[in-house]
């Protein structure tokens, strides 16, 4: 069997458009390894076998410039199961939406496919990517490959896992609150969060409209870059999109200054992540770079904001899921009772949790104490990030306080499960992108630290994760899966 | 005043706008097509999709708030009305909620003694559609199940919300009456009532005298989806009789919505809005608040047409009776015929009774309308000329006006075929004048001796001679000139 689930996306692409690999090697080499380890790691609802083979023989009969012309050709992608796709079911991770399949696909789908891409399935994730550990998938949990017996993060964590098992080189994520920083961080590689608007939502299934953006999960800098210029850029189906240029950065190449929010270096950080952030901080200085303490006063009540905003959008976004057009339908006596039925057996606990807390935050009476001033307190958020960036060209944090948890450790404490979102989801409410990048381990797992930037700063995010990459140690193969 | 009661009324006009495509996608709107034919995945509330706002819809609502008086609002946003039915793909309505597109407009009506007072709208705002159910079997209550038909989701919609300023069904009739007559002349809706293109819920309630409170506060029942502007007000009788009748005997109105039934023209009970949804809005996160340029506003405003109050003013400044005007200006279609002719035609006085007599008659006769009319404005013109040089009689000309309707054949065409022309050559007519004296010597003699129905009876002789085309009054004349002759 060949090594090519081994190499990066720009390996694969650059050997695929000199003629060195074919694209049908590259497939079958990564779903012989799906077909050899996902059994273990569960990252796949479902798998693209004969159209990625398809597309990939396609492909070796391009001439060479046109491979080129494809800046993803040769290159398998997988993607979260809750962005649509004609031709392959969509779920959600839901048995409300079981075999559903979408009439269309979404805008990031047409991208990568006009991109050449090779979409190899569809990636496991919390009941529609409300979670943080993959284990509310309606189907089956996914396991971290660092160590089965432990979460690979959520809600994208399918595709943190098939990225760091080498099941594929590239996926796409979505992330609400931190479901493409966490995961990535639990498994030991980048996944980035674009600016609100960078990326269109058209077609990815909408969990909390005014948070959700979808964006690239790989093994390195450079990969997730690639990724991200695939899907980014204005589209008119996604009203909320921007045509915002990049934006460019006062200190160019550096010496940047580095701001580190007291807040998120308090209490409740595990030693090793700690440890590991202070050897990557210690990098950052050697390159000359400045790092000072700066303060985002209002951190702490950005997860309470966060649980009044999320769940109120999504309470009305599955409004739609009632039994009526599409996905599943139990009858019931009556019109209400088949809308009751059908949603009580079609929603997960966790979903059914969060639709209640998003109702009843905005029910007459409840409205102006719950979701106005959560909106009120994310503009003092948002605030807080302006500020912020009049004095510092990028924050660094940890991306969570802690490594991987077992698998069943939190199902009695949800609570404890929505605080891990405590250092990303300020950069949803905020709008601003965020990136997580692997700088380390600590008993053995990786863990995790995030850039964030001022909105639009994507290109700089990755120029200034790409330099601490560079001086870092690479991280060997996941430990809890077989690599020969 | 009603039994001591003074009567409150407020009306929510629904009113279709008629973009080429539907307010969040680019499905047709067209109205009658085979069920769900016109449906996308964004109408359709499938996973993933995201709204779009149509910016001709926009354009007509601002067209249609200023047209109706009101302060357009340079931002406004959108919001979720949530309720669960199963016409309602996404379980929201995509609607305006507390920031409304536009406020503070009025439309002015006429009450029987010819006064004009401002009933205000107190917003407008822009909202989507909700699709069909068809029920099989008999009535909802033991329907054997619903179809759903999603053609009309996401169909724009303005709502246009009154103040409670209405007094009585007859107030809310001109001010449906005006509404429609303003917005017709917009070209933002087809309006019609019966293909619920213009839909009206009507608000009743009865203050009694000595109520001092808030009129919001009077408990209220809502008269939903009547299908005319005539049954709108036979809704709204009904219910100040019935409400009048409970207070009467001591009873308490209960808030609630009623339907109305056109066969016996009563309203009957059909949810209590003590058990009101909630419908927990909030802000729709898919779409940027709508903000609009002053100016393009300020363009809108000056590209708006004559409305009613302005063509009343003109019509009467050209000497048109007021009861033909208020004809007129109702039906935009009549309005823009007269107009055409008006072009063409100075006596506007005969034009308009022309056209509210006899074409109007023909047209009615023929099912059609003036802006389909088989007689269009030049070819009645070229009719009124023809009696103008003396070709036609009036009476000849009624008879040519139905053959052109007939035939879709010009007036001189009708005139040639049929021989019809009218005989404007004395000589021609004197001599058949001679004939008839000296055939009826005995009526002349009777003329004479001052009967004057005698000469009556010679002119009709004349005429019977000549088919009816010789001029009347030249025949008169002709009668009158020569009797007198003779005797000198
Ligand atoms: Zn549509």
């Amino acid at each position: 069997m060949d090594n090519h689930w081994r190499a990066t996306a720009h390996e694969l692409h650059q050997h695929f458009v000199e003629g060195k690999i074919s694209a049908e090697a590259v497939v079958s080499s990564h779903l012989q390894r799906i077909a050899a380890r996902d059994g273990e790691i569960g990252a796949f609802l479902h798998v693209n076998e004969e159209g990625a083979l398809a597309r990939a023989k396609e492909q070796d009969g391009w001439a060479e410039g046109k491979r080129a012309d494809h800046p993803l050709s040769g290159v398998p992608v997988a993607v979260k199961d809750n962005i649509v796709t004609r031709g392959m079911p969509t779920t959600a991770g839901s048995k409300i939406l079981r075999d559903f399949m979408s009439p269309f696909d979404a805008a990031v789908i047409e991208k990568l496919l006009a991109a050449g891409a090779i979409i190899v399935g569809k990636t496991n994730l919390d009941e529609f990517a409300m979670g943080s550990s993959t284990e509310h998938s309606a189907w089956h949990p996914t396991h971290n490959p660092w160590e089965l017996s432990r979460v690979p993060g959520g809600s994208s964590g399918g595709s943190a896992a098939a990225v760091a098992a080498g099941l594929t080189p590239l996926a796409l994520g979505s992330d609400t609150g931190g479901s493409i920083r966490q995961p990535a961080s639990y498994c030991g590689i980048v996944g980035m969060k674009p600016t609100y608007g960078r990326v269109s939502r058209y077609g990815l299934i909408a969990f909390a409209s005014s948070l959700d953006q979808i964006g690239p999960m790989a093994r390195s800098v450079e990969d997730a870059r690639l990724l991200y210029e695939a899907i980014e850029g204005v589209d008119p189906r996604d009203s909320t999109s921007t045509a915002a240029p990049s934006a460019t950065l006062a200190r160019g190449n550096g010496p940047w200054r580095i701001g580190l929010p007291r807040e998120y270096f308090g209490e409740g950080i595990e030693p090793g992540v700690r440890a590991a952030m202070d050897q990557a901080l210690e990098r950052l200085r050697s390159l000359g770079h400045q790092l000072v303490e700066i303060s985002l006063p209002h951190t702490s009540y950005a997860i309470a904001t966060y649980y009044l905003i999320a769940p109120a959008e999504a309470s009305s976004n599955l409004s739609r899921y009632d039994g009526v057009r599409y996905g599943m339908r139990v009858d019931g006596h009556d019109l209400v009772n088949m809308y009751e039925t059908t949603r009580d057996q079609g929603f997960g606990a966790e979903v059914k949790r969060r639709i209640l807390l998003g109702t009843h935050a905005l029910s007459a009476g409840y409205y102006d104490a719950y979701y106005l001033t959560a909106q009120k307190v994310r503009t003092l958020i948002r605030r807080d990030f302006d500020q912020a960036f009049g004095q510092v060209d990028f924050i660094v944090t940890p991306t969570t306080p802690d490594c991987a948890f077992p698998l069943g450790s939190r199902d009695d404490d949800p609570i404890k499960m929505y605080l891990g979102d405590i250092f990303t989801a300020t950069a949803n409410l905020a709008g601003i992108p965020g990136l997580s990048m692997p700088v380390g381990l600590s008993e053995g797992l990786p863990v995790g630290l995030q850039w964030l930037a001022p909105p639009f700063q994507e290109s700089q995010l990755f120029q200034a994760a790409a330099a601490l990459e560079a001086v870092l140690p690479k991280l060997p193969w996941p430990t809890g899966v077989d690599h020969e | 005043m009603n039994n001591g009661y003074q009567v409150i009324v407020g009306l929510e006009v629904h009113v279709e706008l008629k973009t080429n495509s539907k307010l969040f996608c680019l499905c047709s709107t067209q109205f009658g097509a085979s069920p769900n034919s016109q449906t996308c995945p964004v109408c359709l509330g499938m996973p993933g999709v995201l709204p779009v706002l149509n910016q001709e819809a926009i354009r007509m609502a601002v067209r249609s708030a200023l047209a109706l008086h009101c302060q357009v609002h340079a931002f406004s946003k959108f919001d979720r009305k949530q309720y669960f039915y199963p016409d309602l793909p996404k379980a929201y309505q995509i609607s305006q909620y507390d920031q409304p597109l536009a406020e503070y407009g009025w439309v002015g009506i006429r009450s029987g003694n010819g006064e004009t007072h401002r009933i205000g709208i107190r917003r407008i705002h822009v909202e989507e559609d909700a699709g069909k159910l068809n029920h099989l079997g008999q009535r909802l209550g033991d329907a054997t199940g619903s179809l759903v038909d999603l053609n009309r989701a996401g169909v724009p919609l303005v709502e246009i919300v009154s103040e409670p300023d209405l007094r009585s069904a007859e107030e809310a009739r001109l001010y449906l009456t005006e509404l429609r007559a303003t917005l017709s002349y917009l070209n933002v809706s087809d309006l019609r009532m019966e293909e619920g293109s213009m839909r009206c819920d009507a608000n009743v309630s009865l203050r009694p005298a000595e109520y001092q409170g808030e009129l919001e506060d009077l408990p209220r029942v809502e008269i939903k989806n009547v299908n005319s502007i005539r049954n709108v007000q036979r809704g709204i009788e009904y219910e100040v009789q019935r409400q009048s009748e409970r207070l009467a005997q001591g009873e308490r109105i209960v808030k609630e919505t009623r339907g109305f039934d056109d066969a016996t023209g009563t309203t009957y009970s059909q949810r209590s809005k003590e058990e009101a949804n909630d419908y927990r809005y909030f802000p729709e996160p898919d779409l940027p608040p709508l903000e609009l340029e002053e100016a393009w506003i300020k363009n809108i405003g000056d590209g708006l047409p004559a409305l009613p109050e302005a063509i009343r003013e003109d019509l009467a400044s050209r000497g048109i009776p007021s009861k033909d005007a208020e004809v007129l200006v109702l039906d935009r279609e009549a309005y823009e015929y007269w107009c055409a002719a008006a072009d063409l035609y100075e006596d506007e006085r005969t034009l308009t009774n022309w056209m509210l007599s006899d074409v109007s008659r023909l047209l009615n006769a023929r099912g059609e309308s003036f802006a389909r009319a088989s007689v269009n404005p030049p070819s009645l013109v070229e009719l009124l000329r023809l009696i103008d040089k003396g070709t036609l009689s009036g009476r000849m000309a009624k008879e040519v006006l139905e053959l052109m309707f007939e035939s879709g054949k010009s007036a001189a065409m009708v005139v040639e075929e049929k021989g019809l022309s009218q005989i404007t050559d004395t000589e021609a007519i004197r001599a058949v004048v001679l004939a008839v004296l000296r055939e009826h010597q005995a009526v002349v003699a009777d003329y004479l001796s001052g009967k004057d129905k005698a000469l009556a009876f010679l002119v009709g002789q004349v005429m019977k001679r000549t088919r009816g085309q010789a001029k009347p009054d030249l025949v008169n004349q002709l009668l009158r000139d020569t009797i007198a002759g003779d005797r000198e």
